[in-house]
């Protein structure tokens, strides 16, 4: 048993959900108790979808549980294929319906119905809703995808293909990224296919086959699936996730590689905005900020090497709940010398962050909780997903707009170079009172309350010492007072004085 | 847990009993689009604040509880799922043991808890997980520090709000024994602060005393019960917990539920006749709480007058809503639909409600949306997983849940309660994009 306050990832039948969301034409019928059904409202209030997900469920309670559940199952799935008409449908069971093994996939063949039905095998006591994602996504392009074939090499005369594989329903802007990097593709003179699982139906998996190579968005939805297409059609497939400049340049060569073309000389042109922005002056207050990074892997690896390398921030501790992709996770810490954290234990996630006092959290929604409470700005860079992840306006995280929008949302949570300064120099002015927040978020922003002291340390401290504390600005005090406790601590000194407070300021001054 | 061999209900029509006699119930089975009764987790754990609610379930129930709590993630909640693996599926002294380690780290972790449910869910009633012994065991283990109780609020044994009941109910065999025969009254289910104290202050006025509340808000200070008690059901979805009081010698003050002025009056006033207080004092005490409900409920007539109403089922506060909104605001309710009909404790409301609703009880949920489609109504009362589908066909929707998260009980909040049904109005006419 796994004591959880939140998770990160739903059960995997909720993946299945957010692929069959995705695509049109499919239907899921899940056997699953009474109240299963709640997953619904993340589609229709999170993401705002005008359409219920194409789910039925079979809702038992337990009086049928004494009766024929199975009964029940193909009584909702007879019914299902009656009512919508998919052209496939996905049947399977939720954490409870596995436990009483009525094997979804069976019934559903007795019942003979005229569409192909994909049986799902989501082991929800082992799995996550990623997982089930990736393996759904599978079986239907396994399904779907058609024979074995031996790629011969593309006629010249005509443009390269290829299929763009991983956005789903409830994906952290998948929207835009198709939007931004079908754009890329095409200036590059690269047709797509077939999108999927975004707005595909069965049908145009068929069309899959017509591809020369396929662009895998998000490993952790598509890989798996873009793996057996490596096999089966011979189609190779992209290991660049283009989340960053030099990410998305770097994805550019590689996809002109499999295209045939040649390596595309464009930078982004006047639109893209981050190299300037970095280099441009106000940007030195950027330099060396200590950084935490967490959430799924594909984008907590983008965000360390965006970080790192185009706005000059120090990764400090970097993070993936997507336990499948540990391996990269701890090779990109390696490279920013920092320790990797391997968890979807949020409460371990918090200690850490607690621990390593970054000046910024670039987390999920979770991480977003963790440093309101703490006092340390946050951007939020990956699923699991909230309302606020779905922005009325174009917001995508790939490509060199995705670079664009990088900048503004990590930067705006930070005090601005020249305000931290002023706060520093003269806090004791009236309107500089605790709890103001930075100027730029607009009067009526409230900044967060600071934060309570993690951990109280042994060490007191004396009364103008404490005083001298005070001044030291809201943003920045938490972290003094831990330090200077700190350094209290492993001195052996029992009351912390002006002199002390000092001294830890030089101890720890980088 | 389970009852096997439990026949399922007849489909169809049957013949109503009660007060509203002569409308005929359809009774519906199919998917149900409702909440399990995990979800009164998110208030009983804010309401009753020394308490902890442990879910023994999976990775479901953890993120159904996030997913409903939505934005209410404020502070550490008082709540947790103890996530079942596939190794606690291998064999149950395994999981048993488990368990005592998570519940041990929790206590650990949260020095402050003196009560701690063990909540079941639906996967663990179907492995037969005995939560039962395990609050044994583990109250004996704590004892006196933490005190462990259990209950089901499993999608296959509740239905959203009987999570809350069964809550109640687990809470009456601790409550302590009242000696004597001394009157006294019981309000009955989980009341905003304010509503309480509103409450407080009108049965002082009304010389009906001395009161007490389940859920009391801590755990550790649970009322009284006894031959004396006399109850007042505060929510319609109580069941359980009344027939647990009733054993425990309480008995039940049947009346409407406080919603409305004319609810709010009907449910005191039944209080006010066990007490023998005359009607004078009743007319003094009540007034002013009337004429300001009365004027509140004004300010929304005009936008809600003549509209027509249709409720998917949910909470059980369906039928109370229905008759608040057709006697005091002049709505339409066309359908009805709620998860069970309690006909003994809603007997007041059912005789109240207009001839023409027509009550649904149970769910097909894709049939009644035919039914929602065809009626047109001016507005429709449903879950969160219907409302935006039903806004993009061009339906004006009130989230239900939002009745339940609300303090929408007694005179002053009748107004509030009407404006919840005004405010989708009001928007659809004031957006003109």
């Amino acid at each position: 048993m796994q004591l959880a306050v939140w998770t990160y990832e739903g059960p995997p039948h909720v993946g299945a959900m957010r692929i069959a969301t995705a695509m049109q034409g499919v239907h899921y019928v899940l056997h699953a108790p009474q109240g299963d059904t709640y997953a619904d409202l993340l589609f229709t209030m999170i993401e705002r979808r005008e359409k219920r997900p194409p789910v039925t469920w079979t809702t038992f309670q337990a009086r049928d549980l004494g009766g024929d559940t199975a009964e029940l199952f193909m009584e909702a799935a007879r019914d299902a294929y009656a009512r919508f008409q998919p052209e496939a449908m996905l049947v399977g069971a939720s954490c409870t319906a596995e436990l009483i093994q009525d094997d979804p996939g069976g019934l559903a063949k007795t019942l003979g119905l005229p569409v192909p039905v994909v049986p799902l095998e989501l082991p929800a006591y082992q799995r996550k809703e990623n997982w089930g994602a990736a393996e759904t996504f599978y079986r239907l392009v396994r399904a779907f995808a058609g024979p074995a074939q031996t790629r011969a090499p593309r006629d010249p005369a005509r443009a390269p293909r290829c299929n763009i594989l991983g956005p789903t329903a409830l994906g952290f802007r998948h929207r835009d990224d198709v939007a931004e990097v079908t754009k890329l593709l095409t200036g590059m003179g690269i047709e797509v296919v077939v999108t999927a699982p975004m707005g595909a139906t069965p049908t145009d998996l068929t069309h899959l086959r017509d591809a020369d190579f396929n662009v895998v968005l998000y490993p952790e939805i598509a890989q798996v699936a873009a793996e057996y297409l490596k096999r089966q059609l011979g189609q190779p497939y992209t290991r660049i996730v283009p989340i960053g400049v030099g990410a998305t340049r770097d994805f550019m060569a590689e996809v002109a590689a499999f295209a045939g073309l040649p390596v595309p000389l464009t930078d982004g042109g006047d639109a893209l905005r981050l190299p300037w922005y970095a280099r441009s002056v106000d940007s030195n207050y950027l330099t060396g900020k200590r950084i935490f990074i967490f959430g799924d892997a594909t984008h907590a690896i983008a965000a360390a090497r965006i970080a790192q390398e185009e706005l000059g921030f120090a990764v400090v501790g970097l993070g993936t709940y997507s336990r499948e992709f540990g391996r990269e996770i701890r090779a990109a810490a390696e490279k920013y010398g920092c320790e990797a954290l391997i968890s979807d234990d949020y409460l371990e996630v918090e200690e850490r962050i607690a621990a390593l006092q970054p000046e910024l959290v670039l987390g999920t929604q979770m991480e977003r909780h963790i440093a309101k409470k703490l006092g340390v700005p946050c951007a939020v860079i990956s699923a699991p997903v909230h309302v606020q992840d779905f922005p009325a306006r174009y917001a995508p995280q790939m490509g060199f707009e995705g670079a664009n929008v990088i900048f503004d949302t990590w930067v705006h949570p930070l005090m601005m170079g020249l305000e931290e300064h002023l706060l520093g120099m003269f806090r004791e002015d009236f309107e500089f009172r605790d709890g103001v927040a930075p100027s730029h978020l607009g009067h009526g922003a409230q900044a967060e309350p600071p934060a309570a002291p993690i951990a109280v340390g042994p060490a007191s401290w004396v009364h103008e010492a404490e005083a001298e504390l005070r001044k030291i600005p809201f943003f920045v005090r938490g972290k003094a007072r831990r330090n200077t406790e700190r350094f209290a601590e492993e001195r052996g000194i029992a009351l912390i004085t002006l002199e002390t407070l000092y001294d830890a300021k030089a101890h720890f001054s980088r | 847990m389970t009852h096997p061999g439990a026949p399922r209900e007849p489909e169809g029509m049957a013949p109503g009993a009660g007060g509203c006699a002569d409308t005929p119930v359809l009774r519906e089975r199919g998917q149900r689009e409702v909440f399990c009764g995990l979800t009164g987790i998110i208030w009983l754990h804010r309401k009753i604040q020394d308490a902890f609610f442990l879910v023994v379930g999976s990775r479901t129930c953890a993120h159904l509880l996030q997913s409903a709590a939505g934005v209410m993630i404020f502070a550490e909640p008082r709540f947790a799922t103890a996530i079942i693996e596939e190794r606690d599926l291998a064999g149950l002294a395994d999981a048993n043991e488990e368990l005592d380690r998570v519940v041990t780290r929790l206590i650990q972790r949260r020095p402050d808890i003196r009560m701690l449910f063990l909540v079941g869910s639906c996967p663990s009633e179907v492995i037969k997980l005995d939560l039962s012994r395990a609050a044994q065991r583990l109250s004996q283990r704590f004892s006196p520090d933490v005190r462990v109780l259990n209950y089901s609020g499993s999608g296959i044994e509740t239905t959203f709000t009987e999570g809350e009941d069964a809550c109640l109910a687990a809470l009456v065999p601790e409550m302590p024994a009242e000696p004597g025969t001394a009157r006294s009254l019981l309000v009955v289910g989980a009341l905003a602060e304010v509503v309480e104290d509103q409450f407080i202050r009108l049965f002082a006025a009304l010389g009906v005393g001395p009161v007490r509340f389940l859920p009391s808000r801590r755990a550790s200070e649970l009322p009284a019960v006894g031959d004396g008690t006399r109850f007042l059901l505060a929510q319609p979805f109580l069941a359980g917990t009344a027939r647990a009081l009733e054993a425990r010698g309480a008995r039940h003050i049947p009346a409407p539920f406080p919603l409305g002025e004319e609810g709010t009056t009907a449910w005191l006033r039944a209080a006010v006749e066990v007490w023998g207080i005359g009607e004078e004092r009743f007319a003094q005490a009540t007034a002013q709480g009337r004429e300001r409900a009365r004027a509140a409920l004004a300010n929304h007539r005009a936008t809600l007058d003549g509209k027509s109403i249709f409720f998917f089922p949910d909470s059980q506060l369906e039928v109370p809503l229905a008759r608040f909104l057709s006697r005091e605001l002049g709505m339409r309710p066309l359908e009805i639909g709620t998860p069970y009909l309690h006909r003994q404790h809603l007997a007041h409301e059912l005789a109240l409600l207009p001839a023409a609703a027509k009550l649904v009880e149970g769910q097909h949920v894709d049939r009644q949306l035919d039914r929602c489609r065809e009626a047109r109504p001016d507005m429709t009362v449903c879950g969160l997983g219907l409302a935006n589908p039903l806004e993009a066909e061009g339906l004006t929707t009130k989230w239900s849940i939002e009745l339940v998260f609300s303090p929408i009980q007694g005179y002053d909040q009748a107004g509030d309660l009407a404006g919840l049904f005004a405010r989708p109005l009001v928007r659809r006419g004031k957006l003109k994009v």
